[in-house]
């Protein structure tokens, strides 16, 4: 049985188009904003929500994506509440794939299976646990295909053709590639190394792949989207959504805006 | 709950080859730091038994660290205390004042045997930041200290020491701005600079080979300690006490006697105003196991799994989490886990200042008002055995606002 993000990606393929997939941190800066945002967004043509879920030590995220969970913990958004917004967005949307993204303990917290079992009942498709290396992860992995559940894993500049062939044989939905070395929101990327590093992780699987780090507007979208299956933004959006922190009622709309420029330099 | 019928002498195999105390410890790392922490396993496996790095360890240990350092009968206060003979393993004699520099010496010849020119540390006390700007110096190495603004705050003299000691420090504002947030940070620079950096962690936690290779370094505690006690009382004593925070000085104490049953084991908590308050550090008395900084282990968090924020009178102490290690010692029932509160540690602080002319530091005054409650239950020819893991000279500030004098 394909994944709701498996189809949504080979119909993508054949129509030769590339994914946009967004994130932002559930919650920030208001729990409220939260859905209305995905809809607005998947409006736009945001073809995959990757959905942060907050986190008191978000050891691999720069300051944008810090602050975010920090704004999203001030109204104490947890686990269960990041599913139940996805459980609300699936009432008015029941195509778009959904990701959480995020850190292990609060999954640990719940035990795997509970999770995965929470996870898929809200309408979650996948899963990317940053702290979860695919060496500690096979436990987890078997709970979440047991649900139907994607594991998405990152690959990075440093990883080696070995791991990348271990990995990917974890992995379903797509594997994420880690553009920079660093942490969210970090430095520029280099397009030509991004697609040397992309052709080989295509000589090892044939799943999806996607780009994410240091893609900040329409241009860099646009130049990631020639080379991979699938492009994501997350602090250049979380820069936006953080800027309208006391006007979270505009949030939707400036989101969708920059979810359309994007969609148009990709798509140009 | 304890594991029935654990055979002890097991855990001096541990960690397994994945980095696992039993259900504890492994490799919980962003996917950018999985080649250099492979990098550096083999590094440490090729060296650890290395003849040429071992002297050369030896050789600064002695010349440059003061080691071995001496075991010491506090006979007036434990005549006063009128049970066992307590003795102290004086680590706080070291170079820089504490057992830290015992592994940062360790790691940064190790760096610099692999071709690591620079270096960065998280420290909560300044005492970990304090011995790496200190080996750093001594090897001639770029030295990047993260410590939490908090923290900064209440260990200024040790931000000081660290500046004139060319290493820069810089503040951590996220979070809870101590011991947690600088190691996040630290591994965030780790994760961007991990072609010329070396992190050397201050603690028996982090991803493996972290807790396994800090141990390893503090062991040097434990075995001298052996041998010292053996050769003083003619006999093994018959409980270890030692403050727990990350646990590295504890576990550097424990290590080498995991395997003898007839000695007792006690690590000791922040308890910071009494586990009844929520406000302590005490995440093996009081907390559950989850994942956290690369390692699962017993986590003070709430239940979302957010970390929650500690409180304990010593910065060394302030810490969510705990060397791996100790929690399978835990649950083995190998070792006992307890708390001292920050007043117990104050008054332990002060009673053997004056009555052996000793400053302990904070962290270690834990150890040493537990060692006070033992030593009345037990007979006046057992002996305890404290790791006095660092002087007080750092705390003399914060003891005496405490007390209301302005120094």
């Amino acid at each position: 049985m394909s994944s709701r993000i498996t189809k949504h990606l080979a119909s993508l393929r054949s129509e030769g188009r590339k994914a946009l997939i967004p994130f932002f941190t559930a919650g920030d800066p208001h729990p409220s904003v939260t859905v209305p945002t995905m809809h607005a967004m998947v409006e736009a043509g945001a073809d995959i929500i990757e959905l942060g879920v907050p986190f008191s030590d978000p050891m691999a995220d720069g300051p944008v994506i810090q602050h975010a969970s920090e704004r999203a913990l001030l109204h104490h958004v947890g686990m269960r509440d990041v599913l139940a917004m996805v459980n609300e967005f699936r009432q008015g949307d029941n195509q778009t794939p959904v990701v959480l993204m995020g850190y292990l303990n609060p999954i640990e917290v719940m035990g795997y299976e509970a999770f995965a079992r929470a996870a898929a009942e809200a309408g979650v498709d996948g899963v990317l646990t940053v702290d979860m290396p695919p060496e500690e992860g096979h436990e987890f992995v078997s709970a979440l295909h047991g649900q139907g559940l994607d594991p998405i894993f990152l690959l990075a500049p440093t990883t080696s053709e070995a791991r990348i062939g271990r990995i990917c044989e974890l992995a379903s939905g797509f594997v994420y590639y880690v553009s920079v070395k660093g942490i969210t929101g970090a430095a520029n990327l280099d397009t030509d190394e991004v697609a040397r590093r992309v052709e080989l992780i295509r000589s090892k699987t044939s799943l999806p792949v996607g780009v994410g780090f240091g893609i900040k507007d329409g241009a860099s979208a646009a130049r990631v989207a020639t080379v991979a299956d699938a492009v994501v933004v997350g602090s250049a959006l979380v820069s936006r959504i953080e800027a309208l922190q006391h006007e979270s009622d505009k949030i939707p709309a400036k989101a969708a805006e920059f979810i359309r420029e994007l969609r148009t330099a990709m798509d140009g | 709950m304890a594991i029935e019928n654990y055979d002890f002498k097991e855990l001096l195999k541990l960690p397994d080859e994945h980095g696992h105390f039993g259900p504890y410890g492994g490799i919980f790392a962003s996917e950018t730091l999985m080649e250099a922490l492979d990098e550096l396993r083999e590094a440490y496996d090729k060296y650890k038994n290395d003849e040429d790095f071992l002297a050369e360890l030896d050789y600064e240990l002695k010349h440059f660290v003061g080691r071995p350092s001496p075991v010491y009968h506090a006979k007036r206060w434990s005549e006063k205390l009128g049970g066992a003979q307590i003795w102290l393993k004086r680590e706080d004699l070291n170079h820089t004042g504490a057992h830290k520099i015992n592994n940062t010496v360790g790691q940064a010849l190790l760096a610099k045997r692999m071709g690591k020119k620079r270096i960065i540390a998280e420290t909560g006390a300044g005492q970990h930041g304090v011995a790496s700007a200190t080996v750093t110096a001594r090897y001639g190495m770029e030295c990047v200290v993260y410590m939490g603004a908090e923290d900064i705050e209440r260990q200024k003299i040790n931000v000081y020491r660290m500046r004139v000691l060319g290493a820069e420090v810089k503040a951590v504002s996220s979070g809870t701005k101590t011991l947690k947030d600088a190691l996040n940070e630290a591994m965030r620079d780790w994760v961007t600079n991990v072609d010329n950096t070396f992190y050397i962690i201050g603690t028996v936690a982090g991803p493996h080979p972290y807790p396994a290779m800090v141990r390893d370094f503090q062991a040097v505690i434990g075995r001298e300690a052996r041998e010292q006690m053996m050769s003083e009382t003619g006999k093994l004593p018959d409980a270890l006490v030692a403050c727990v925070g990350g646990g590295s000085n504890a576990i550097g104490l424990f290590y080498p006697f995991l395997g003898d049953e007839g000695v007792d084991l006690y690590g000791v908590e922040g308890g910071g105003h009494g586990l009844e308050s929520g406000e302590h550090a005490a995440p093996l008395c009081a907390g559950k196991p989850g994942v956290l900084h690369g390692n699962r282990t017993y986590l003070m968090e709430d239940a979302d799994g957010q970390i929650i924020g500690t409180h304990s009178i010593s910065a060394g102490l302030d810490y969510p989490g705990v060397g791996p290690e100790h929690a399978w010692l835990k649950d083995t029932g190998r070792a006992n886990y307890v708390i001292a509160t920050d007043d117990e540690a104050m008054a332990a602080f002060h009673e053997l200042s004056r009555m052996e002319g000793i400053i302990p530091a904070l962290e270690s005054s834990h150890a040493l008002a537990y060692a006070a409650k033992l030593a009345p239950t037990m007979d006046k020819d057992q002996v305890i055995l404290v790791n006095l893991s660092g002087r007080g000279d750092k705390d003399i500030h914060t003891v005496a606002r405490l007390e209301g004098y302005d120094v």
